[in-house]
């Protein structure tokens, strides 16, 4: 043992940083930590994280989240487009949950511009802000029972999952990248027949289907061994590391923008706050699947008081005329032409404002120099603040734990990287 | 066989090799052909419960599936990494797949009808399926890949764990039938339940180690929730990662055979084997092999359902199963049924 052990870099510096023992140690072989890069390429990575881990055996010693893969830079392109042409790159933030990143844009714009939503415009957007909710709520459920290992239960909520998108194509023409929440209220009213069948869907295959694939999981004694008691978060711990959304009711924190600032119809709305208890990740699992219910009431509250009436402002300065109008009024085709060339101008301010995004506090600060185009745009992703308390949350860990809390993260990419 | 071969002119060794040979034959290519079907029901089974259809394109109902998968991965190129151990690496899939044909020699199909009829076929099977394991580990080892070097280390760890403890299931079995002749362990079976039942499974004292047993052959085979070697959410494919083409086929036609094995063996162990289930004189009428494929196809069944059903464990709770439940169960069994026949039999 003449000879110190000698690390090989693989690459240049891929593990700069990281401790490397060279100490030459007569006679003892010097140890090093395994360490592995869990992503970009892995199945469970939920997309394109890469997390540089270093482990002890099986125990996580550090995590390293490395995010950044999908950056596509949405908040510069957004600069360089008009407002209502930047609406659709929201879509494309949190794809799984499209509806819910169009809707802080639309109300960050109504805001600056101070415009009046009518009510039925307001119903709507709170019927498809839950009904995306769900939506979001069966892949993550799916994709986390699938990260444990069950993957029976993932199918049968992407039925449903599949259901929800047949009714965002059915209002807004789209599946995924609806662009159907404008500024001033939404595109174009859903159709009669639609909010009928979102009404019975909610009566009856959701609360059977679902209930059935969380029959499965909810109380398999291998689900809880794998989820109760990791990744727990002290309420101090989810507050100081900015966690929102189910992270932080998870964690036990009432937390909710829908009732603490209510924002379009859910001042009028019913309904509760699920909590976990320990702040564990079966908690962040129990509370997305009780805010299914609780989504799928505010749906039929919002299905029952829905008034009738226009489904987006009369302002013809911020929304487009009807075609009929255009044909017989000088000032429509005028208004039309202005909007879709120019597009409306925004007066100069600033403006945040968050909702709450199936996945936590997703938030627009938007910049208005007074022109046609965003100044800036900044955009507050839900799961970077997730992400960033990784290491805290995986430390002492094992291997197969850290599936598990990236499945209860809900973490998408396109979203955190933006 | 033999005399059939000695009667066309030849020596009795030329004979006795020839028959082997044909034995040997007529054991593999049937079990070829069975991994492939059963591979097809597995998926089959699965899609069925995850609401899905499952394999229907190719010849009718999907049938072929497995076939054109077979012809696909034999047509692909064969990767190997350049930091592995070219040797070993290639090695490690062929230990795993022999070794998975080799424990057949000492089923028995029906009466007497098995290849190597020798009385110690249970610790052979023991001895054999412990092999099974080098191929993991070698595999594992010579990829010179990190995912695939954790799942041999965890491979190594489950199933030596398991082994122990279905060891001393086994002896349940080995006391009561008062052999280790598979053969004979099956007759013993006969009327065992009641004076009607043919099955070991159908005694009270028996009854939990035949639960034991096949979740410890769910572990043995690394089906889920045990199939913690090859957890694609942690360790991608495990110690198949760096596999292509056939030295991957291998570990699947390995796997599957091996599957098979676990679930003939439950039945010949603890539920009859060959035996209809009742013994009751018109249903000896059916072959014997039909009763073996029938307990087999069900166990299989099960293994699929399993599988569709549950999560997966994690390592240390796998270990923890294994070592503080499993074990202690199975030695206590070991002194209970001993026991028992010592105040019966033997007093």
């Amino acid at each position: 043992m003449t000879d110190s052990p000698t690390v090989r870099h693989h690459g240049s510096d891929m593990f700069e940083g990281y401790p490397v023992d060279t100490a030459d140690t007569a006679g003892d072989q010097a140890v090093t930590n395994y360490t592995i890069n869990f992503g970009p390429q892995h199945p469970a990575a939920h997309g394109v994280l890469r997390l540089v881990m270093e482990l002890d055996g099986e125990i996580i010693e550090r995590v390293d989240p490395h995010v950044g893969l999908l950056h596509r830079g949405t908040e510069k392109l957004i600069e360089y487009k008009t407002y209502l042409q930047a609406l659709p790159y929201f879509d494309r933030l949190d794809y799984c949950s499209p509806l819910g990143m169009e809707h802080s844009y639309v109300l960050a714009i109504e805001k600056l511009l101070d415009l009046e939503v009518p009510a039925r415009a307001q119903y709507l957007r709170t019927l498809f802000a839950e009904l995306t909710r769900i939506c979001n709520h069966m892949l993550n459920i799916g994709s986390h029972v699938m990260d444990v290992g069950a993957m029976t239960p993932n199918l049968w909520v992407f039925e449903l999952r599949e259901d929800c998108l047949n009714f965002f194509e059915r209002a807004s023409g789209a599946r995924m990248h609806s662009a159907w929440f404008r500024p001033g209220g939404v595109h174009q009213d859903a159709p009669e027949k639609l909010l009928v069948d979102i009404g019975e869907w909610c009566e009856t295959r959701l609360p059977k289907l679902f209930g059935d694939a969380m029959s499965l999981v909810i109380d398999n004694r291998i689900f809880k061994q794998r989820n109760v008691d990791i990744a727990t978060v002290s309420k101090e711990d989810a507050l100081a590391w900015g966690f929102s959304g189910p992270m932080i009711r998870g964690s036990g924190i009432p937390w909710d923008i829908r009732k603490s600032q209510p924002y379009d119809a859910y001042a009028q709305m019913e309904f509760d706050i699920p909590v976990g208890t320990k702040g564990d990740c079966y908690d962040r699992f129990m509370v997305r699947v009780q805010e299914v219910y609780q989504s799928a009431r505010i749906i039929k509250q919002c299905l029952r008081d829905m008034p009738s009436g226009p489904v987006a402002s009369l302002d013809r300065k911020v929304v487009p005329p009807k075609r009929a109008e255009m044909k017989s009024s000088m000032e429509s085709l005028i208004h039309h032409f202005k909007l879709y060339t120019e597009g409306f101008h925004v007066p100069a301010g600033e403006v945040y404002v968050a909702t709450e995004s199936p996945k936590g506090e997703f938030g627009v600060y938007l910049v208005s120099d007074g022109s046609n185009k965003p100044y800036r745009c900044k955009i507050r992703p839900t799961a970077f603040s997730h992400l960033q308390a990784m290491d805290m949350m995986a430390k002492g860990h094992m291997l197969a734990d850290t599936t598990a809390i990236i499945g209860a993260i809900d973490v998408v990419f396109g979203e955190c990287d933006r | 066989m033999t005399e059939f071969f000695q009667n066309l002119g030849l020596s009795y060794e030329w004979a006795w090799g020839l028959a082997t040979i044909c034995g040997i034959l007529l054991i593999a290519l049937p079990l070829m052909l069975a991994v492939a079907m059963i591979i097809y029901a597995d998926r089959k089974i699965w899609a069925a419960m995850a609401l899905r259809r499952g394999p229907n394109v190719v010849g009718p109902f999907g049938l072929l599936q497995s076939f054109a998968d077979g012809l696909k991965v034999f047509l692909q190129e064969t990767i190997i990494p350049s930091s592995a151990n070219r040797g070993l690496f290639l090695i490690a899939p062929i230990i795993t797949f022999t070794v998975a044909l080799m424990a057949w020699a000492v089923i028995p199909f029906n009466s007497g009808a098995v290849l190597a009829d020798i009385n110690i076929g249970l610790l052979y099977i023991l001895a054999i399926s412990s092999l099974g394991v080098y191929g993991v580990i070698l595999s594992g080892w010579s990829s010179n890949s990190k995912y695939p070097f954790f799942s041999a280390l965890r491979a190594s760890a489950q199933m030596i764990s398991y082994e122990v403890s279905i060891g001393f299931i086994l002896i349940g079995v080995v006391l009561f039938a008062d052999s280790f002749n598979l053969n004979q362990i099956v007759r013993v079976q006969q009327g065992h339940g009641l004076g009607i039942v043919n099955a070991f499974g159908f005694n009270l004292l028996l009854f939990p180690l035949a639960v034991l047993f096949f979740i410890s052959s769910l572990a043995e085979t690394a089906r889920t929730p045990f199939d913690l070697t090859e957890a694609e959410s942690e360790l991608v494919a495990g110690y198949q990662t760096e596999y292509s083409s056939m030295s991957f086929a291998l570990f699947w036609l390995g796997e599957y055979a091996n599957v098979l094995l676990m679930c003939t063996l439950n039945a010949v162990l603890f539920w009859g084997g060959w035996l209809p289930p009742v013994d009751w004189a018109p249903l000896y009428v059916v072959p014997g092999w039909i009763w073996l494929f029938a307990k087999i196809f069900f166990f299989f069944f099960v293994f699929s359902w399993v599988k569709a059903t549950v999560p997966r464990y994690r390592y240390d709770q796998l270990m923890r199963l294994g070592w503080k439940v499993f074990l202690p169960i199975s030695l206590f069994w070991v002194f209970l049924v001993s026991g028992y026949l010592m105040l019966t039999r033997y007093s």
